[in-house]
């Protein structure tokens, strides 16, 4: 696969490390969030066939890690957004 | 410590080692200092004022900018690798810190590298075994990080027979193997 | 004999000559030919036997769809079995042996599975070897991997080289006949990048093979011609003899050029073959058609192959498969084999069309709506059996019959993404469907174009459709004048009403009888045909076969071929050599190197070493006469703790973190704190998960207000480094925190020992008493005026330091120890003293880093603070974690000090059955440890911190019969477990 990096154009995907669902980005505060919250957000993701928002790491690049949104069955990727950008629109700070 | 005044290169001797093969000729660089700068947070106009006093050029993403005594190579967001004469720069880094002060995060990178100058003709018919990097299409001064035989490599093009390659030091053996291997399948 | 079968005209050069062999029979055959066309040349049409049923078989085809002439090419190391005779090139010296046969090709024992054919039907297997379960592994399998396979592997190490590499282009054109050839020209005149691909080693195509003319030239010259032009354009590459194998995502296609395959012996240094990986902007597939065969029965004898290659073999290659031939036709392409043939002087015999309408040639006996319902001649065709309209049989005395049932464009690699081929009624079969890959389109016969001009000018049209795409502009050329005749095709599977069997997929012996019986146990849909039959699974993946077996099932179920669809195809196109994925990777080169600032050092003195991960460490350094290992490291060991050991430590990972966020983001990532620390101060810290299992461990150090150093495992280098990056970018992006690895731009020694601090102060400049440096100190020193960096930290529970200086000096620092510690005799230990003085002061390693393991597991629960938010902190508070009976770290002794442990074995009761019920934990690291005398060892052991003093057994169950320990279970800490030394 090739990805369209924000910064850095089209780079192969071998250049990259896969983690996995983008919603990992809403960890919850954990001085007041409880392990229920943290073990539904750890564990409990959906798997769709389709529309997937992934992270993925530029490990062989510039080491960004960038917000994917991918079809899961065409491999189609729709865009590209640097994760901490994405992360800052979600209002994570410190 | 007399024994300290005795460097050993990346390539384990006590000189820099050349290679020859075929038309492709290689040389390793041993009088290169290497720092990263980074732009602390929200920093970035205040390092930009102070890298103009020191002469240090910051160029855009993708790119190297030679200059002197500091030329640049940008490697992540706001973050730049720092060349400059081994023989006058030893301590780069102290050196950087010294004029950039609290606007950047500066590290000793000299070691952590070994620095290789690639030269034939035409390159790409060797690196395009070695590399995804598409040096026809590149511009003299594209910077880029690629894989080199698993290897994290940095890859500056200085011109079609002209490239810089910083490799991981402790692996200078298997990189100058993989490019020896390279150059004799095409020559 | 010698080419007895040759005629005039091809491609060839005759001028020189090239002596091969095949089953030790020399030949000679001339450059240009392939094996099988040198071979037909020499009247040898037996090539092989087939996969099941052993039967003789010759080549079907002329190109790389081939599923009968497969032969072990070369002898010795560079023997290649199921080589296609079809596509391999000529070259002098050449040897070649058949397979599948025993003990000759001409008389194969196993053979006998023909008469047999009624047992070894579809679905044999399944039927056959269910019953009883227990038979499968000792008496089955056995006998099915014996038989399985066609040639042999001569397990030699393969002597050649294979390289891997990496190309670009804006418009990858994938074949070069005349749509190919078409497109390139004029993506290649517009400037445009182009990479013209072929798997020939003469670009052309079907131009090589047919007598039409290009242009007013033959199409051979014009291809020719066209070659050239493409030559000069610096923006054009010419790939011959390379495979395009794969489509993968985003325009990435996988290539396979055989650089040297033509070659006795590649030049040196040269790859035999390289794999490439293509990065294109748009591609076209003009991979052209393959013709299909009509099932009769026997019809797989060597002499019957398909009219396209009949004429194939006459104008390219100048061979007459033949003295006397016969056509079997259903559409008018197969009559100009009939054409083409008499017009080189062949006997014709007869034109058996199975069309009632189909035009008559002139001279040529036509059987209309003929049929041919059988075939003589075990080892080679002598006669078939041709059936009228009218129903009368005649015998006619053949050695070559060339049969057509029209034409499947090559339509493989548009569906590599799971497109399906969509029927096309005019030609009566399958073109590329929608939802193609990306960027992809096709073009002349794989677009289902089967006319020399639809070629030439869908080969442009899609040419200039892909580059506007790319903000290219093409001119259309003026195309050469070229045939263009109409597609004439009546359908005509098989011949039906014979007793015997009628060959669909040669390769894998699937016959029209296996069809039917798969319809008839109702494995109707296309998927579980090919299954069941095993259709389309050989090496060939049924190229020649797939559309016939459907159009069969089809007839069966009385469905139309759309309604019952086909199967699709995935990568590889043609068989990859496993050589040539691995590409250099492999032996010795199969990944990188790291080696440590001290390896040449460590050379010199002999030093066994160890990989750790891809570092070469130093794992004892004998001493003359030492001829044990553990002689070399109970030596270091004890050395070191009598007065100092001297160790390369520069493999563990180093993080330089800044920024004035550093300490809060530090704070965050280890459970324990790192904000509060003093500057020139470090602390071990415990890195968790999310889940709140340990991830990593090490020391860290705090350089300056805002400058932390941190080391992680060797093993979690760079994952760690992925981590904090993760963490700093997307859980908390406004923290104020740079990074970046310093592992190799240090090269760094422990120093541990009781006489440690007497070894450096030879060497550094600075004081570092115990009242300067104290325990766990950190900081910049200067070592005869280099710069340098000193830790106070021990992993071997002695007085110990590290000490850091440019890794270009590493090797001079070694010496420099080396010639210090020399008065204390100072020992340089390897990984094995680590490993054993590590376990002696009960620190955990990778052995207890396992990723199933809490801080409470390792006895650091306290670690984990609550007051502030640090990754894994929540989850690690689970109940289910916090078992006061869950596993906890202990050390291990036997009772009998000369008892033996073994890492891997269980804990169990005195008394206790060895059942899982009762299994207590495991011993996780064991070392002999010459301080105490004895084995000693840690271990997870379920409630282990109530448990110390306690007697129990270390059950080794790995062994039969298991072997077992009495152990006492004791503190980790074996050794100074106050810590009274390292603060010394």
């Amino acid at each position: 696969m090739i990805i369209n990096h924000p910064i850095l154009g089209p780079r192969d995907a071998q250049e990259f490390v896969y983690l996995g669902d983008a919603a990992l980005m809403g960890r919850p505060d954990g001085m007041t969030a409880g392990i229920e919250e943290f073990h539904d957000w750890l564990y409990n993701r959906d798997n769709p066939a389709g529309e997937h928002r992934e992270l993925w790491y530029h490990e062989q690049g510039d080491r960004s890690w960038l917000v994917v949104t991918r079809n899961t069955v065409t491999h189609e990727i729709l865009k590209v957004e640097l994760a901490r950008d994405v992360a800052r629109a979600m209002g994570r700070a410190k | 410590m007399a024994d300290m005044l005795r460097p050993l290169t990346a390539l384990g001797g006590h000189a820099p080692a050349e290679l020859a093969v075929g038309l492709l000729i290689v040389t390793e660089r041993f009088d290169v200092a290497l720092a990263s700068v980074a732009a602390r947070r929200g920093r970035m106009a205040d390092l930009a004022r102070a890298v103009v006093k020191t002469g240090l050029p910051l160029p855009e993403a993708g790119r190297h900018a030679a200059g002197t005594p500091y030329s640049a190579f940008w490697v992540a967001p706001e973050m730049w690798f720092v060349e400059a004469p081994f023989a006058t720069h030893e301590g780069i880094a102290g050196m950087l810190k010294g004029a950039l002060g609290d606007a950047a995060s500066v590290t000793e990178q000299t070691d952590a590298w070994v620095a290789l100058d690639l030269a034939a003709p035409d390159l790409a018919p060797i690196l395009e075994r070695l590399s995804n990097v598409d040096l026809r299409a590149a511009p003299d001064g594209f910077a880029t990080r690629t894989v080199i035989e698993h290897l994290g490599c940095y890859l500056i093009r200085h011109g079609a027979g002209n490239v810089r390659l910083y490799g991981p030091r402790s692996s200078a053996k298997s990189l100058i193997h993989a490019i020896e291997g390279a150059a004799t399948a095409t020559f | 004999m010698s080419q007895s079968n040759r005629i005039a005209g091809g491609q060839i050069d005759r001028s020189r000559t090239f002596r091969f062999t095949f089953d030790g029979t020399a030949y000679t055959g001339h450059p240009g030919d392939t094996l099988a066309s040198a071979l037909l040349s020499n009247g040898v049409r037996l090539m092989g036997r087939s996969f099941k049923y052993h039967r003789p078989r010759g080549p079907l085809s002329a190109g790389s769809e081939e599923p009968n002439a497969l032969v072990q090419l070369r002898s010795g190391a560079r023997q290649e079995p199921n080589t296609r005779a079809t596509v391999a090139e000529l070259f002098d010296g050449l040897t070649a042996t058949s397979q599948n046969a025993w003990p000759s090709l001409r008389f194969d024992a196993m053979a006998i599975n023909d008469r047999l054919n009624t047992f070894f039907t579809a679905g044999f297997y399944y039927k056959t070897f269910m019953w009883p379960a227990s038979f499968w592994e000792k008496v089955y399998e056995p006998i099915i991997r014996r038989a399985a396979g066609l040639g042999a592997l001569t397990r030699e190490e393969d002597p050649d080289e294979y390289d891997k590499g990496f190309l670009h282009c804006d418009l990858l054109v994938i074949g070069a006949g005349p749509a190919g050839l078409s497109a390139a020209l004029t993506a290649g005149r517009a400037g445009a990048r182009v990479i013209l691909a072929d798997e020939d080693f003469r670009m052309g195509g079907r131009l090589n093979a047919e007598t039409h003319e290009v242009g007013g030239m033959a199409g051979a010259d014009w291809a020719a011609a066209s070659v050239a032009e493409l030559a000069t354009m610096p923006n054009v590459r010419l790939m011959a003899r390379t495979t395009i194998v794969g489509a993968f995502d985003h325009g990435i296609y996988g290539a396979v050029e055989r650089v040297s395959d033509h070659l006795a012996v590649p030049e040196k240094g040269k790859p035999r073959q390289t794999l490439w990986r293509i990065y294109s902007r748009r591609a076209i597939l003009a991979g052209g058609a393959t013709e299909r065969p009509i099932a009769f029965e026997n019809n797989d004898r060597p002499g019957i192959m398909l009219a396209g290659a009949l004429r194939a073999y006459a104008n390219r290659w100048g061979v007459a498969v033949g003295d006397r031939v016969a056509i079997f036709t259903n559409n008018d392409d197969g009559l100009r084999s009939a054409t083409d043939l008499r017009a080189k002087g062949v006997d014709v015999v007869a034109v058996i069309d199975a069309r009632a309408d189909g035009p008559l040639l002139p001279g040529i006996r036509h059987v209309k709506g003929g049929e041919v319902v059988d075939a003589q001649g075990r080892l080679g065709l002598t006669s078939i059996t041709v059936r009228d309209a009218s129903g009368r049989t005649d015998n006619l005395r053949v050695t070559a019959l060339g049969v057509s049932g029209g034409w499947n464009p090559n339509v493989n690699i548009s569906s590599h993404h799971r497109s399906r081929p969509v029927w096309d009624e005019g030609i009566r079969s399958f073109i590329p469907g929608a939802d193609v890959p990306a960027g992809q389109s096709a073009a002349g016969a794989a677009a289902g174009v089967l006319s020399t001009h639809g070629a030439l000018a869908t080969g442009q049209a899609q040419a200039i459709a892909a580059l506007e795409g790319l903000g290219i502009t093409a001119k259309a050329g003026s195309l050469p004048e070229a045939e263009d005749a109409p597609v004439s095709i009546t359908p005509k599977w098989y011949v039906s009403g014979g007793k015997g069997r009628a060959w669909i997929d040669p390769q894998n012996d699937v016959t029209v009888k296996d069809v039917k019986l798969a319809h008839q146990e109702n494995f109707t849909s296309v998927e579980h045909l090919k299954r069941y039959t095993t259709l389309g699974m050989a090496t060939d993946q049924g190229k020649t076969g797939n559309v016939l077996g459907l159009a069969v099932m089809a007839g069966l179920t009385g469905r139309t071929i759309p309604e019952t669809g086909t199967t699709i195809y995935r990568p590889p196109y043609t068989p990859v050599a496993m050589g040539t994925l691995a590409g250099r990777s492999r032996g010795k080169e199969f990944k990188p190197f790291r080696l440590t600032p001290s390896h040449k050092w460590a050379e010199e003195q002999g030093a066994v070493f160890v990989e750790v991960g891809m570092w070469l460490r130093a794992q004892w350094l004998p001493k003359p006469g030492e001829s044990h290992w553990r002689e070399s490291v109970d030596r270091e060991v004890l050395a070191a703790r009598k007065s100092v050991g001297i160790c390369d430590v520069t493999t563990l990972g180093k993080i330089d973190i800044q920024g004035t966020d550093a300490g809060a983001f530090l704070d965050r990532v280890y459970c324990n704190t790192f904000s509060t620390l003093a500057v020139g101060k470090c602390r071990y810290g415990l890195m968790l998960r999310e889940d709140g299992m340990v991830f990593d461990d090490g020391t860290t150090a705090r350089m300056g207000e805002h400058e932390y150093v941190m080391t992680t495992t060797i093993a979690n280098a760079v994952t760690v480094f992925r981590h904090l990056e993760y963490c700093r970018q997307v859980l908390w992006p406004d923290m104020d925190v740079q990074l970046i690895s310093t592992t190799e731009a240090w090269a760094q020694f422990s120093v541990a020992g009781p006489n440690a601090r007497k070894l450096l102060e030879k060497i550094v400049d600075q004081d570092i008493s115990d009242a300067a440096f104290s325990y766990m100190g950190a900081g910049e020193i200067t070592v005869g005026g280099l710069r340098a960096r000193l830790f106070r930290i021990s992993f071997s529970g002695e007085l110990a330091y590290e000490i850091a200086v440019p890794t270009r000096y590493g090797d001079a620092m070694i010496r420099a120890l080396v010639a210090a510690g020399q008065e204390f005799d100072a020992v340089v230990y390897g990984t094995e003293a680590l490993g054993v003085m590590r376990v002696e002061k009960g620190h955990v390693a990778g052995n207890e880093l396992n990723g199933q393991s809490s801080a409470l597991n390792m006895g650091l629960g306290k670690m984990v603070s609550k007051k502030k938010d640090s990754i894994g902190m929540v989850l690690s508070q689970r109940e289910g974690m916090n078992d006061p009976d869950g596993y906890r770290i202990v050390g291990v002794k036997p009772v009998d000090p000369a008892g033996k442990l073994t890492a891997g074995s269980h804990f169990l009761e005195i008394g206790a059955a060895a059942e899982i019920a009762n299994d207590g934990g495991w011993l996780t690291s064991k070392v002999y440890s010459p301080h105490l005398g004895c084995d000693i060892a840690l271990g997870y052991l379920k409630g282990g911190d109530q448990k110390i003093g306690k007697r129990m057994r270390a059950v080794n169950l790995l062994v039969k019969p298991a072997t077992e320990t009495e152990v006492e279970i004791v503190s980790p800490h074996f050794f100074d477990p106050e810590g009274e030394r390292l603060r010394g």
